[in-house]
């Protein structure tokens, strides 16, 4: 939708990122949360992710942005190329600049990222005074934009209210006007909009679909709304167990899921045109996700899966493309009912 | 196909005999607004600002609405986490808007909260153990060996591994955050939940176990639920009846099935039509109401009908005069002036 994207955005990736490994050491042992993910982000494109909770969907953004107290987390590989310059190479201090600045991070949970102690209003004044130079009186009137641009009334006046006095999606909203304040060429959205009802979340998903427009914003998305992905993502990565488990553009991915995983998550939503809506149980993936406290090296999904064989409890499945820019980790061919032949 | 579970919701709706366990009427809460170096109060939020409704035993109420229109406040009110400006609240008849102390413990213990953001029940420097069994204990409820079982079995029924009650908060993901709250909600089997947007961070496998828990449960043990959400199918979904809420006020209340398949309010029609759905083809093409201007302030609520300055079937009459509460069905209530008018 929009910007025409090319199938493969290799070529002009604004980020590129390679084999992140990232482990938490505790008290029952070694946390695999993520195993090697790997993904690129084109100029003005919008990567929806979508995983299982505890999947490393945060961890992976916090893991690229530097953001993870070392230890209890051990970074054992990884990069990312942020137009050429490997951030996860960067000192402590060089970070903190571009995240504020040509990088916005939104956190899933706004009361852990806001400070309960200084007011909205000069928490989002300090971005564009410390980045953008601004001075006083113009940084205030640019948040009051801002916070208006995502539907908070009487901007100017809420400017001088701490963050409890903020209902949980006006929060959210305010942790958005934050990470847009600086126009950062990348937007790294963690669940954002999860507190949001339909109608504010079609509002903040127009301005941001029109940012990309204007300022060729490339986005991440992470989300578990599946809805929010079929209406704002190019293309859609899915997670499982530290790994991303099938990528592909959004429409062969809803149209086609190959991933047992994938699969099953979208036949799990409940339809609101549903006339049945009430009656019953919600399908849900039968078991429980891995510990993750080994180190992966069968198919991390097989436990739960309804097609797993031999061969998947004894190796793990690359990514591999299968059909045009669609990329699955599966040793079972779903289309013919039958495990691949190679 | 109505399963079992469906059949004994019908007999809910139909059964008027069922007594109500929670009624409120005229409910308010305000909050000051102090501005100026001697912070003096120069007016109001009114957050929520008088409303009507009664839930029965075993029944769920879902309450939906834009963020920010009061749902949180009305939770917080009726568990008296808040105290009310206005209005009385009775649980089993007995007029609980003014109880305080032991009495007031007493009743924490028949209605619990499983709050929005995490953060607002997860002690950080508790583990994860002491969290959920910290009411259990305060309670005497159990304790030795028997109090380690119950966490176990809580945690357990919320989806996550009992290993893991020696972490603390952080070291969990966003997701099985929220469903730390939701154990420690569950832990004194309690009468009454008010479920402020408990699956809102979940990935929808997870939500469907939740809200497949929390059926189970209540069906069990004959729980009440308040259900806060803006996932519209979900609530179609887990209530009975549901409230529409729009600045402070309710706005429409209806069995589920016929406010989905009727909505009376123009407010309600537009939130239906904002709905996301899980098709990017049907996504792109289908049609939305888009509300024109901007939410207004709950300090300063338009006269009248408070939707007059959005709604699309707005008439001088509407800013005018405040639409009364009607009853246009059994069961069936809106405010306002033109509903059911053909
Ligand atoms: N500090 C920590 N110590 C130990 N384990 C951790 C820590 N932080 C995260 N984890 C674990 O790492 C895994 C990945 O967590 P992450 O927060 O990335 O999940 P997620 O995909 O974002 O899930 P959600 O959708 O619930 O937010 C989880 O299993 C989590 O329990
Ligand atoms: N402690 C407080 N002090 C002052 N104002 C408050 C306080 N708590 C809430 N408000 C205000 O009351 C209004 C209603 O907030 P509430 O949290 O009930 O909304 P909500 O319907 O739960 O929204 P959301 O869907 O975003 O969670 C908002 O305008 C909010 O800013
Ligand atoms: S590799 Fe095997 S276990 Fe894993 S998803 Fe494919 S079929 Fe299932
Ligand atoms: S009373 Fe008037 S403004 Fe209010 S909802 Fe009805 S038509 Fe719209
Ligand atoms: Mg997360
Ligand atoms: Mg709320």
């Amino acid at each position: 939708m929009g910007v025409p994207l090319s199938a493969a955005p290799a070529a002009e990736a604004v980020l590129a990122v390679e084999d992140i490994q990232t482990r938490f050491h505790t008290q029952e042992g070694v946390v695999h949360a993520v195993n090697g993910i790997g993904f690129e982000l084109g100029e003005g494109e919008v990567l929806g992710v979508v995983g299982e909770s505890g999947s490393g969907k945060s961890v992976t953004m916090l893991s690229l942005l530097g953001l993870l107290p070392t230890p209890p987390a051990e970074i054992v590989s990884g990069s990312a190329r942020l137009e050429g310059e490997d951030l996860m190479a960067l000192d402590a201090d060089r970070l903190r600049k571009v995240r504020g600045a040509r990088v916005g991070f939104i956190f899933q949970d706004p009361m852990t990222s806001l400070n309960p102690v200084l007011t909205v209003g000069y928490q989002l004044t300090e971005p564009l005074r410390l980045h953008l130079g601004m001075d006083k009186a113009a940084a205030r009137e640019r948040a009051a934009q801002l916070l208006d641009l995502v539907g908070i009334p009487e901007p100017t006046s809420r400017l001088s209210d701490f963050p409890h006095q903020f209902s949980g999606g006006m929060r959210q909203r305010v942790m958005i006007a934050i990470a847009l304040a600086c126009s950062p060429k990348v937007l790294i959205a963690d669940e954002p909009t999860t507190a949001l009802d339909v109608t504010i979340q079609a509002q903040i998903l127009d301005v941001v679909k029109r940012l990309r427009r204007e300022l060729g914003m490339s986005i991440i998305w992470i989300t578990h709304d599946l809805g929010v992905v079929a209406g704002l993502a190019d293309r859609v990565m899915v997670m499982y167990g530290g790994q991303v488990v099938e990528r592909a553009d959004v429409k062969s991915l809803y149209a086609r899921p190959k991933h047992p995983y994938t699969r099953g998550l979208l036949r799990t939503l409940p339809s609101p045109d549903d006339e049945d809506g009430s009656s019953g149980r919600l399908a849900s993936i039968p078991g429980h996700p891995p510990s993750l406290l080994e180190a992966p090296a069968s198919c991390p999904f097989a436990p739960r899966c309804e097609h797993a064989f031999d061969r998947c409890h004894r190796e793990n499945p690359m990514l591999e493309t299968r059909g045009e820019g669609h990329e699955v980790a599966c040793f079972f061919d779903v289309d013919r009912g039958a495990p691949r032949a190679d | 196909m109505p399963t079992e579970s469906a059949m004994a919701k019908a007999c809910v709706q139909s059964d008027d005999a069922t007594p109500v366990l929670l009624e409120v009427e005229n409910l308010a809460k305000h909050f000051p607004i102090m501005r100026g170096v001697f912070r003096r109060q120069v007016g109001s939020v009114r957050a929520v600002d008088g409303v009507d409704f009664h839930i029965r035993e075993r029944e769920t109420l879902g309450l939906v609405g834009e963020s920010g229109c009061g749902k949180s406040t009305a939770g917080r009110v009726i568990l008296r986490l808040y105290d009310p400006t206005a209005g009385r609240i009775a649980f089993r008849g007995e007029d609980i808007g003014g109880v305080r102390g032991e009495s007031l413990r007493r009743l924490r213990q028949s209605m619990q909260m499983v709050f929005q953001d995490p953060q607002d029940s997860l002690n950080p420097r508790m583990t994860v153990g002491s969290i959920v069994a910290e009411p259990l204990v305060e309670h005497g409820v159990a304790k030795g060996r028997a109090l380690d079982d119950r966490v176990d079995e809580l945690l357990n029924a919320v989806g996550l591994s009992a290993r893991f009650a020696n972490r603390y908060p952080h070291e969990f993901s966003g997701g099985q955050r929220q469903r730390i709250g939701i154990a420690r909600a569950l832990a004194l089997e309690p009468e009454f939940i008010v479920c402020d947007e408990p699956i809102a961070a979940l990935d929808v496998s997870i939500q469907a176990q939740v809200v497949n828990l929390l059926q189970d449960l209540q069906e069990r043990l004959g729980l009440t639920y308040l259900f806060i959400s803006h996932d519209l199918a979900m609530v179609r979904h887990i209530a009975d009846r549901v409230a529409v809420m729009y600045l402070g006020k309710i706005v429409e209340l209806a069995p589920s099935d016929e406010l989905y398949r009727e909505p009376l309010h123009p407010y309600t029609r537009a939130l239906m039509s904002a709905a996301p759905v899980h098709d990017p083809e049907l996504e792109a093409a289908r049609e939305r109401i888009i509300l024109t201007g901007d939410v207004p302030s709950p300090a300063d609520p338009p006269p009248g009908c408070r939707f007059s300055t959005r709604c699309p079937m707005a008439t001088p009459e509407c800013s005018a005069r405040e639409p009364e509460w009607r009853e246009l069905r059994p069961g069936h209530r809106v405010a306002c002036h033109y509903a059911g008018d053909a």
